[in-house]
């Protein structure tokens, strides 16, 4: 590995590189802007997968097959923070780019802070034993995020919780959607980042110790001191951060150990990577004309970067499995996209990442999210519809929509979301359930599983027979009624997570001042759609239990199903889009004055929303699956899938700025007669798609036949990915029930 | 498609250029003509092909009523779309079976959105038609199921030569043409059978863009079952990739190109 290592390689790290106003601020986007080339030609100069790489590819599926029987390979004992491990290797000879969660591969952190109870119910879970010093820290020294947050719930959260009207709050464990620029670090280095975080908190010196000042102040402190820890992690792996990257593989290197540090300290949700391809494709390209570097050499680089992202790791419980299958950690890394100048953002780079999923195999992390435009250049829209069609593990999201709001420097964290890198952040908030609030305005706020009162101040529908009219009305004091529940629960969660588990890396990554967004999001649209168009163009009858609640529905006569192209119940599922954003917009206070938003995603959470849910007025009997984010109920998209995905492109991003998720699947051969018909073909839907002002589409182009078989005999298929409403998973590591909703879902094998 | 508002509308008496029945719609069909289709399967076919796939659609008052203006409504969200990556096709069901209306329709598209537009048929009733019916079709896909008129006779319950002529009808019009042929094992995968074809088609000419290999599948079967309809080939087995890449070099060899 000799080219790797530190070669005098240039005295001046910034030699060659622009004389921008990026040499005296932090600016990561004018450094791109003023240094990148874009890249139009095709695929065919990448590389293969170098022998280093495929035998360390190898040897870690050894490890990645023991760790799928066992659940959870190992624990560490350790409670971790940025420094807390000594360095680990899966095989220090083999590895170009290095640094592990903890001090070896796949062995899991323990983070208490978020939650004790989320670290020893997972522990236990996988049969290892909770430390008791860690137990006796967390319980009688100092306080978890958990602990805070539910020292200040009310009764009606709780109960929200309980019922599941409101379900997956970040309140147990981190609540993840920051990205930190981890860039900074390769183009920096820590001593400069470390200059301007105090000069920061100097400049408020004189400032009013207001609350918020104080905070602030108490950030400021944390961020500076987690800058010095970072050093200190590298420094473990022989890595030394101090001053700015001096050519690519350091590059690689500081950008990847600023995600590592984040993940070590953090287990939140989603813990995403940013839009790092573009940045690193000038170091690359500046050794390669310096001659230091092949294109072998470059993607051997990347591909063993992206190893790292594949084995990013989470100790979690069972439950949260349940909720988000598959072991996800959302290493969501953008790529593409357009700048505001016009110029494609598509370097040569941006194929050798996605090219890691030919290199390695499918897999569904690191997520890697193409932001697409029809702008693109043709190469490169053709390289991902052939990525896609081999291996279903890009997701695509409309850079046209994204752009004009949020610059063209943003990435996305998790499936869906949107944020300018290192000048914004998320409250993440989960999703409260439309379809069953709903089913809260026809029974009066009386739970129709439970039979308990959940919200007070609804009276319940006497009719025999549904009225559109009435229940719209009562539908309209539901939803003001959790929108305001809901916002309450995520003030006091994100109250907490500042004050118990702060993000201290990945905010040292992000400028002072930041627009911060309190995410709020919504499941079960179609349905609650597909209700009211039955109750609007068919005749819905109720049918009460002894108790005289409502808990079945008989449909006389068709009704116009989402999903169709057809404006009658598009416009229903825009109105109630719009209409529960603005009851969330309307709430009194956010914390830290955060801009409301909200998405339409479920990921995998669709299946225990659909199990918590009772019978609803639009056919969907009690239990079954809610058809993922924005997605049409499975089997109701009657048109084929271009309809379907005009219907989903009529939801309004303006009331839904979170993000919205629809989730496509056609088979290979029904896409065209041949491979480049195939290419073609999916390269010109997402055009049509993103032109209809769709959101976000995740392409799965697998036969139905394979997806039985690997049920059956998952060994054949340790590395089969589909895509689910914003995220990849291996299939394999879906619980049963979610593989069987996987295949339920519409299949556009036209006959 | 407004099917409740609509069906009174059937009780009156109107033009038949004005109005049809239709099976389905489909919006994202990448087989059934060049690049992403906008297909209308129009019910109705007086074929009864034992290998059909669609039996569902030979009865022509099984479909929903269809006029111009909603095909006109329907084409319009796609239409942008339909312009770069595709077009609209016109199949069934036999389409030429509600001809008047069908011609009508694709003219309307042509007109409003400048689509290119296929039909997807087997030609047999083409003699009902005018030369200038078929100027609003760009391409014509025809199902030509055998090359021996007994055979087809016994396939299809109809003769063979009024498909012939409206082959070579296609030429004299200079229409550009794919041919699509099911292979079924039996019935139509006889090497003499498939070169004869093969021989036929190539006598077609330049015009012959593409000729499509079609591999006889089972996925139709519960249709026929459905319909309560004897399904005679419910055995019969699919053909191998391998036989129906043998039966496309046959057309290769003739200089055509087969997929």
């Amino acid at each position: 590995m000799n080219y790797m290592s530190d070669k005098p390689v240039v005295a001046d790290p910034w030699q060659g590189f622009s004389d921008g106003e990026w040499r005296n601020k932090i600016d990561t986007r004018g450094f791109i802007q003023e240094n990148y080339t874009p890249y139009d030609g095709d695929d065919s100069f990448l590389a293969d997968a170098t022998d280093r790489t495929k035998q360390l590819w190898e040897e870690l599926g050894v490890l990645l097959k023991k760790e799928r029987e066992a659940g959870v390979l190992d624990v560490s004992a350790i409670p971790t923070s940025i420094a807390a491990h000594d360095a680990g290797y899966i095989n220090k000879d083999l590895e170009v780019i290095v640094g592990l969660q903890t001090d070896a591969p796949l062995k899991r952190a323990i983070m208490p802070n978020g939650g004790l109870r989320m670290v020893e119910g997972g522990m236990e879970a996988f049969g290892f034993k909770p430390d008791e010093t860690v137990h006796e820290i967390w319980t009688k020294y100092r306080k978890d995020h958990n602990q805070g947050v539910f020292d200040v719930y009310s009764p009606d959260i709780l109960a929200c919780r309980k019922s599941g009207v409101i379900t997956g709050l970040p309140d147990a464990y981190g609540r993840g959607r920051i990205i930190g620029d981890y860039r900074r670090i390769a183009l920096y280095g820590i001593d400069f980042l470390k200059t301007q975080k105090k000069a920061e908190f100097d400049e408020l010196n004189d400032a009013v110790f207001d609350m918020d000042t104080i905070r602030l102040r108490e950030e400021l402190s944390e961020q500076f001191r987690a800058l010095e820890e970072l050093r200190e992690m590298g420094l473990k792996y022989g890595v030394d951060m101090s001053k700015p990257a001096t050519n690519a593989r350091e590059a690689i290197q500081f950008t990847y150990m600023g995600y590592l540090a984040a993940v070590k300290e953090q287990n939140g949700a989603a813990m995403s990577f940013g839009r790092t391809s573009t940045f690193l494709d000038i170091y690359i390209k500046r050794d390669m004309e310096a001659g230091l570097l092949t294109e072998e050499q470059a993607q051997e680089m990347i591909d063993d970067m992206v190893i790292k992202l594949r084995i990013v790791r989470f100790l979690r419980t069972p439950e949260y499995d349940e909720l988000f299958s598959g072991d996800p950690t959302w290493v969501t890394e953008s790529i593409g996209g357009i700048g505001l100048d016009g110029r494609s953002l598509v370097t040569k780079n941006s194929f050798r990442v996605l090219n890691t999923l030919f290199n390695l195999g499918p897999a569904p992390e690191p997520n890697l999210t193409v932001l697409w435009s029809s702008k693109l250049p043709r190469g490169f829209k053709d390289f991902c519809a052939k990525v896609s069609k081999e291996t279903s593990a890009i997701q695509y999201e409309n850079d046209d929509l994204m752009r004009p709001k949020w610059g063209d420097d943003y990435g996305i964290a998790c499936c869906v979301s949107a944020m300018a890198i290192g000048k914004q952040m998320q409250f993440f908030g989960a999703r409260a359930n439309l379809a069953k609030c709903m089913l809260y305005a026809i029974n009066g706020g009386v739970d129709e599983k439970s039979g308990k009162k959940v919200a007070e101040g609804l009276e319940p529908i006497k009719g025999d027979i549904l009225d559109y009219d009435e229940v719209m009305a009562k539908y309209d004091i539901a939803m003001e009624w959790l929108a305001k529940t809901y916002v309450k629960a995520l003030n006091a969660i994100h109250y907490m997570h500042d004050k118990y588990a702060y993000e201290r890396i990945e905010m040292a990554l992000h400028d002072r001042d930041i627009l911060r967004t309190m995410a709020c999001g919504i499941a079960g649209l179609s349905i609650a759609a597909d209700s009211l168009s039955a109750m609007k163009y068919a005749k819905v009858h109720v049918i009460r239990n002894d108790e005289g609640l409502a808990v079945d529905y008989k449909i006389e006569g068709d009704y116009p199903a989402f999903g169709n192209n057809d404006d009658r119940v598009d416009e229903i599922a825009c109105y109630l889009t719009e209409t529960f954003m603005k009851k969330v917009a309307g709430q009194p206070y956010f914390y830290r004055d955060a801009m409301p938003t909200q998405s339409i995603l479920t990921i995998t959470s669709n299946v225990v929303y659909g199990k918590k849910t009772g019978n609803t007025p639009d056919g969907r009997r009690s239990g079954e699956p809610f058809a993922p984010g924005a997605n049409p109920m499975n089997g109701r998209d009657k048109k084929g899938f271009v309809a379907a995905g005009a219907s989903v492109a009529k939801l309004p991003y303006d009331f839904a700025q979170d993000g919205i998720s629809w989730t496509a699947s056609a088979t290979p051969s029904s896409m065209g007669h041949n491979d480049n018909e195939q290419i073609r073909n999916l390269a010109n839907c997402l055009d049509g798609f993103c032109d209809a002002g769709g959101f976000h589409v995740n392409v799965n182009m697998l036969r139905r036949e394979t997806l039985e078989d690997a049920m059956e005999h998952p060994e054949n298929y340790p590395q089969l990915t589909v895509r689910v409403s914003g995220y990849a998973v291996n299939f394999i590591k879906l619980t049963r029930e979610q593989q069987l909703d996987v295949l339920s879902r519409t299949f556009h094998d036209h006959m | 498609m407004s099917t409740a508002e609509n069906q009174s509308h059937v009780h009156e008496r109107k033009d038949p250029s004005e109005y049809g029945f239709l099976h389905s719609m489909e919006s994202g069909a990448a087989v059934d003509g060049p690049g992403m289709r906008f297909v209308f399967f129009m019910s109705g076919c007086q074929f009864k092909c034992l290998y059909c796939h669609n039996p569902d659609t030979w009865k022509l008052h099984n479909g929903t009523y269809l006029d111009i203006d909603s095909v006109l409504k329907e084409i319009k969200g796609y239409a942008r779309f339909l312009k770069f990556a595709g077009g609209v096709t016109f199949s069934g069901g036999e389409p030429m079976m509600q001809a008047p209306f069908v011609g009508a329709a694709a003219r309307a598209i042509k007109e409003k959105y400048d689509l290119h537009i296929a039909l997807d048929t087997q030609g047999f009733l083409h003699g009902n038609v005018e030369d200038d019916w078929f100027d609003a079709f760009d391409l014509i896909m025809l199902d030509i199921k055998h090359i021996n008129p007994d055979t087809y006779l016994e396939l299809t319950s109809q003769p063979l030569q009024p498909t012939l002529d409206f082959a070579q009808r296609m030429v004299r019009l200079k229409k550009e043409m794919r041919i699509r042929y099911v292979l079924v094992p039996d019935w139509t995968d006889a090497k003499e059978d498939v070169e004869k074809m093969a021989d036929y088609v190539a006598s077609l000419g330049d015009l012959v863009e593409l000729v499509e290999v079609l591999p006889f599948h089972q996925l139709g079967t519960s249709k026929w079952e459905k319909l309560g309809l004897e399904y005679k080939l419910k055995d019969l087995r699919t053909p191998t990739p391998e036989e129906a890449e043998a039966a496309r070099d046959i057309f290769r060899a003739r200089g055509l190109t087969a997929t």
